[in-house]
């Protein structure tokens, strides 16, 4: 049996690997794929959270967890593709204009 | 050292060091793969809680469906390596120590509240995906029906950001 706060420590880990990421990348798309990293240390925690009280109610909020994540990179990707065609460009520092 | 903490061990060091790559990586496919890489092995750490259809769902919606996504835009865009700029390394030296820091009360905090949870019961029990079902189908019942009104609204959001222009 794995004691619980190894899994919470890792999930620490990658939560903050996730920021370092989401500072550091210039590419949208990278720091886009940041975030879907730091939801999957939340889940990692919610799932271990699961296990260690032994009730189901933290695997049901993972499941919620990854519909929002599907809905969220459909409609960013979307969005990315939107700036790609005004500005032709992925670097974030190049999209720096509220208007077109 | 028994078997489960070896696992834990060697999927852990997987993930840790998918997402260093994720950072290293300058080309964004190779950022996208190594996402990948720690999905897999987060799905491989479901399964050693337990919780089988989390790790089946991680699989399939993750590391299948929104990966192929992600990879299917860094194609339809043609992204290459990303350049580097003074404000990318002002970004380093302000943020990385930050971060760091933030993990590392992060994983104090976590650390202290062992007490708490291991106070619980802990029978090992694996979750049943019956049991899950009934959970997810009668308590959380209205979240679930939501979730598929958000599907609905981020589909027609796509439909719309991402069709051509003057046709749409």
């Amino acid at each position: 049996m794995v004691p619980t706060h190894y899994y919470l420590i890792l999930s620490a880990i990658l939560f903050g690997l996730g920021v370092i990421a989401f500072v550091f990348k210039r590419n949208i798309i990278t720091i886009f794929m940041s975030i879907e990293l730091m939801l999957n240390a939340v889940n990692l925690a919610f799932v271990a959270f699961s296990q260690a009280l032994n009730k189901l109610d933290g695997q049901v909020f993972v499941l919620f967890v990854i519909v929002v994540a599907a809905a969220e990179a459909t409609v960013g990707l979307g969005i990315i593709i939107m700036i790609v065609r005004n500005r032709q460009t992925l670097n974030v520092e190049r999209v720096d204009l509220l208007k077109l | 050292m028994n078997a489960p903490l070896i696992i834990f061990f060697v999927l852990a060091a997987m993930a840790v060091v998918g997402a260093l790559s994720l950072i290293i990586q300058r080309h964004p496919i190779h950022s996208a793969l190594s996402l990948i890489v720690v999905m897999v092995a987060l799905a491989g750490l479901y399964l050693l809680m337990g919780a089988e259809f989390v790790a089946a769902v991680q699989l399939i919606v993750y590391g299948g469906a929104i990966m192929v996504l992600f990879v299917f835009v860094i194609m339809l865009l043609n992204a290459g390596v990303e350049e580097r700029t003074n404000l990318s390394k002002i970004a380093g030296f302000a943020g990385v120590p930050l971060a760091v820091a933030l993990t590392g009360f992060l994983a104090a905090a976590v650390a202290r509240s062992q007490d708490t949870v291991q106070a619980a019961a802990q029978t090992g029990a694996t979750a049943p995906t019956k049991a899950l079902a009934n959970l997810l189908f009668q308590d959380f019942v209205y979240p679930f029906e939501l979730t598929s009104f958000l599907i609905l609204v981020a589909i027609l959001g796509a439909i719309v950001l991402a069709a051509p222009r003057g046709e749409s």
